[in-house]
């Protein structure tokens, strides 16, 4: 099928099956690939993506449904000067990122999250769906809070 | 510098996704592979068929026949085939590989290759696996026994026949997936004319080097391996990637050298690679009724899987770490590793070592139960110290600081928990820096710097940054030495075209060992650049100046250090004894645990980790191994529960193979004790395995303490919990509870207490 959506604030028109999971759309079609697989079957949230500003995990996401909305990937996420967002700037600081594979699906649930907090009770619950097994999460944590602080001195997210 | 968190030099790049690992990588006219495996364990290939549903002739497809070279694995030993001919040791062995341009066609296809195995019976235990070789139905030598090795100082058998209280106990652990978010993967190019390169995700360029050769018969200047961006290792990028880098360097072979990708999906990833070793050790400990531990007996028992890969050095460190933290005079340990019909287990961090310190420190809680002993003062009574002598010889000079490790972790906790189902315990434990024996002099590690036209300097090394930092710590290094900025140092990807043998990126060993050798290399080209002005502290613009000076009159650029060990150090594999290893970090962990009265579900509340590791190089990546290396060890001690059908794994899916999540995360409160070490760069030992070797230990004295049982296998299961506080009941009810040495029940039964 032909689909209008918008990715990354860009409208983009792309001709896929309906069934093509948005994570190949926007790794193959869009050749955004910061987008990571882990699993396949929506249990570690590598792909995580935001529709419509929600965290989605793109594997399990068909490419009909997302006909006319906007997706954001980590690509989108920095300004368009390259400054990164004060939740990247954060999670590379902080020790959030180790080998970086659920680094752009975790920072899309934290950006969430942060956006939203009173859509789950802690960030804890927020970021369950998204394993990431090199950090023990200590300072994933520690890098959402240093982005919020940084968020309440007036620069973000 | 050196002990600054300075940003990590690839954080901006994984954060804003621009870091490119194998499966983001553009290739023109690329292939995308597929393995068919194995259904069954053990069986002899009778023939491959081919059913119609898609268009064959447009397919590469190899099978054992089409190898030019050498179809082995070439690891320790060449057992293990890239692909099955004739015999068929485990389910998940792969037997004919396909590459098509369509992605989606070639998975259709290998569902239409059909392989007609006539099945053998398959030993899937290792008393199964012994039984077989006695009747003599070997499949390995004579009997089935990958490898074995035998430690004993003093008279064990002695000592224990005076001691005053024997305490005997069974200790089981299971199987662990590494769970590498980014699954296998890799890309090769391969033709005779070109020779062979391969890309991928993979922790040690230079065993994927060594093992392309032999494979496709081309001498070992035609091989190339470039390490991409590499999503987490933990050991399980460690020897794989040789077998799917041969892979897809024989479909490219066939395909006239057209670039074959292979990226395992996670359930092919999780049935068919390798895992941490299951492990069976019982232990006899004589004590003096005071508590002084005068005599012990380790008999350690691994499941090596179908083939040897790693087994006898993942045996070997296991055997090394089996005495535990503790000074014995008499001393026996006995270990053998055994193969089964399973997928070949191999290295997952701590490498042998988590599955016999699991043992020894459960047994010192038993132990203190039988003796009517706190386990803390059991523990501090029989702690090493400076002076002591380890069972294989090694003689400790500096005092390991045990005592005040354990003070710091109880103190990091604070009061102990009180109430039903609440308990504490604490795991004490040593984990050796770098490679097992005499390896890292074998080994005979290179690493170099060189100075650049403009200036700056390059890192040549052929360690691998896997997510613990490696990159950014070796530009700390080489900064700290020259006196220059992060910005001045540039660590080159490790493409085995283009750096030196540093080793694989394995064992704890890649600050200390490699990172000592570029710091004697930086320290080489620093006296070169700045001659007699090189003891003294010279500004980054001093040496910038200096440098350029030195390019422009034809200086030497290239500074290449080669390892040498330590004075003193020195290990006889002949009689297994000497310095196992340069180093040794020291640790205590102490967890607290609730544990559901009603369900017997287990959950860690609080954990503390403090270790003596040398100076820290940096402390937030330092701390990321800690706090990482912790959470998977918890993951060990209380969810992940690999069960096997024919061997293999069944629930080899992340909805049913249970990690850590977000959602579960308890404070993991991280201390440093620095002593630097001489002979380590900045001062510093290894520290990546060490984390790994105590949750397990901890939480089981936790819920020991918990429930009045150990319980001596994990993972920690409401059924396993179950299973042993019923046995205590039966025991108490035969026997009286008299009869107990102590206040506390005790429950010398269980699944891990049979003989």
């Amino acid at each position: 099928v032909k689909l209008e959506l918008v990715v990354n604030g860009a409208a983009r028109t792309v001709e896929v099956p309906g069934a093509r999971r948005l994570l190949d759309v926007l790794r193959e079609e869009c050749g955004l690939t910061g987008t990571k697989e882990g699993c396949g079957e929506g249990e570690c949230g590598a792909c995580t993506v935001l529709l419509d500003g929600r965290p989605v995990m793109s594997c399990l996401v068909p490419a009909c449904q997302v006909a006319g909305r906007a997706v954001t990937t980590i690509e989108g996420l920095a300004a368009p000067d390259g400054g990164l967002h004060p939740m990247q700037q954060a999670f590379a600081h902080e020790g959030g990122a180790q080998c970086g594979i659920c680094t752009p699906g975790m920072i899309l649930a934290a950006v969430a999250w942060a956006r939203d907090r009173a859509s789950a009770a802690s960030a804890g619950e927020a970021l369950a769906g998204n394993l990431c097994r090199c950090t023990g999460y200590t300072r994933i944590f520690a890098s959402v809070a240093s982005a919020l602080d940084a968020s309440a001195a007036g620069d973000g997210p | 510098m050196i002990g600054t968190a300075p940003t990590r030099v690839d954080g901006a790049a994984k954060a804003t996704g621009r870091a490119q690992y194998i499966d983001d990588l553009p290739f023109a006219g690329l292939l995308h592979g597929k393995t068919v495996r194995s259904p069954v364990a053990r069986g002899r290939l009778r023939g491959i068929a081919y059913r119609p549903g898609v268009p064959w002739e447009e397919f590469t497809v190899v099978t054992a026949a089409d190898i030019p070279g050498v179809n082995a694995v070439v690891l320790i030993e060449a057992d293990q085939p890239y692909l099955a001919h004739d015999v068929i040791r485990h389910a998940a062995e792969p037997v004919v590989l396909l590459a098509h341009p369509d992605k989606g066609l070639v998975e259709k296809a290998a569902r239409l290759v059909e392989l007609d195995v006539e099945p053998l019976p398959p030993v899937l235990t290792i008393e199964g696996s012994l039984a077989a070789a006695e009747r003599g139905d070997a499949q390995y030598g004579s009997d089935n026994v990958f490898k074995r090795f035998r430690i004993a100082r003093g008279d064990a058998a002695a000592a224990l026949a005076r001691a005053e209280v024997v305490v005997e106990g069974t200790y089981e652990t299971g199987a662990q997936e590494q769970l590498y978010i980014e699954p296998q993967g890799v890309v090769a190019t391969a033709s005779p004319a070109a020779g062979v390169t391969v890309w991928g995700s993979l922790q040690c360029p230079y065993y994927v080097h060594k093992a392309l050769g032999p494979v496709l018969g081309l001498a070992p200047e035609r091989v190339r391996v470039v390490q991409t961006v590499t999503g987490g290792g933990f050991g399980g990028k460690e020897e794989y990637p040789n077998v799917i880098a041969g892979h897809a360097a024989l479909l490219s072979w066939k395909a006239g050298g057209r670039p074959v990708k292979l990226v395992y999906d996670r359930l092919e990833d999780m049935w068919a690679t390798t895992k941490r070793h299951p492990s069976r050790t019982t232990i006899r400990a004589g004590f003096t009724r005071a508590g002084r531990l005068v005599g012990l007996h380790v008999t350690i028992d691994m499941d090596g899987g179908a083939y040897v890969t790693l087994t006898p050095v993942v045996l070997s460190r296991g055997t090394l770490h089996a005495g535990g933290a503790y000074r014995c005079d008499d001393v026996t340990i006995e270990s053998r590793a055994v193969l089964t019909n399973a997928p070949p287990y191999g290295a997952f961090r701590g490498f042998g070592a988590p599955q016999t310190i699991f043992a020894i420190e459960m047994h010192m809680e038993r132990a203190a139960r039988a003796l009517g002993i706190d386990p803390l003062v059991l523990r501090r009574a029989n702690f090493l110290h400076a002076g002591d002598t380890l069972p294989f010889g090694q003689r400790l000079a500096e005092d390991p600081g045990l005592d005040r490790l354990l003070d710091d972790a109880l103190a990091a906790l604070g009061p102990a928990p009180a109430g039903e189902g609440r308990g504490r315990g604490v795991a004490t434990f040593f984990h050796g820096s770098g490679f097992t024996g005499s390896g890292e002099v074998r080994l005979a590690s290179r690493a170099a710097v060189e100075l650049a036209a403009d200036g700056h300097v390059r890192v040549l090394a052929a360690s691998t940054d896997i997510g613990q930092g490696t990159t950014t710590v070796f530009a700390q290094i080489v900064a700290e030495r020259l006196g220059l900025g992060l910005e001045d140092i540039e660590v080159v990807t490790p493409d085995t075209a283009l750096v030196p043998d540093s080793g694989p990126t394995v064992a704890s060993r890649t600050s200390m060992v490699v990172g000592g050798l570029l710091d004697g290399a930086a320290a080489d080209l620093r006296a070169a650049v700045l001659g007699p002005r090189a003891g003294a502290a010279v500004p980054a613009a001093g040496f910038r100046a200096a440098a350029a000076a030195y390019v422009a009159a034809g200086g030497t650029a290239r500074f290449e250090r080669q390892y040498q060990p330590p004075p003193g150090v020195h290990w006889d594999d002949a009689t297994y004894r000497g310095d196992a290893y340069a180093a040794y970090a020291w640790s205590a962990q102490a967890a607290d645990v609730r544990v559901d009265p009603l369900t017997l579900m287990a959950e860690v509340t609080d954990f503390a980790a403090v270790q003596e590791v040398g100076r820290v190089l940096h402390p937030v990546l330092a701390a990321g191994q800690i706090e990482g290396g912790v959470a998977q060890g918890i993951g060990w001690a209380l969810y992940e529960d690999v069960v096997l059908k024919d061997g293999a794994m069944a629930n080899h899916q992340l909805t049913n193979y249970i990690l850590p999540t977000a959602a579960d995360t308890v404070p993991i409160r991280v201390v440093f004790h620095e002593q630097p070490y001489a002979h380590g760069p900045g001062g510093a030992k290894g520290i990546g395995e060490l984390p790994m070797d105590g949750p397990a230990p901890a939480i089981g004295a936790a819920i020991a303490d918990a429930l009045g049982v150990i319980v001596p296998r994990i993972p920690f299961l409401p059924e396993r919990l179950l299973e042993a506080v019923d046995a205590a009941a039966a025991a108490a009810a035969k026997t009286g509870a008299s009869a107990a040495p102590t206040g506390r029940p005790e429950a010398p039964t269980g699944a891990g207490d049979r003989q």
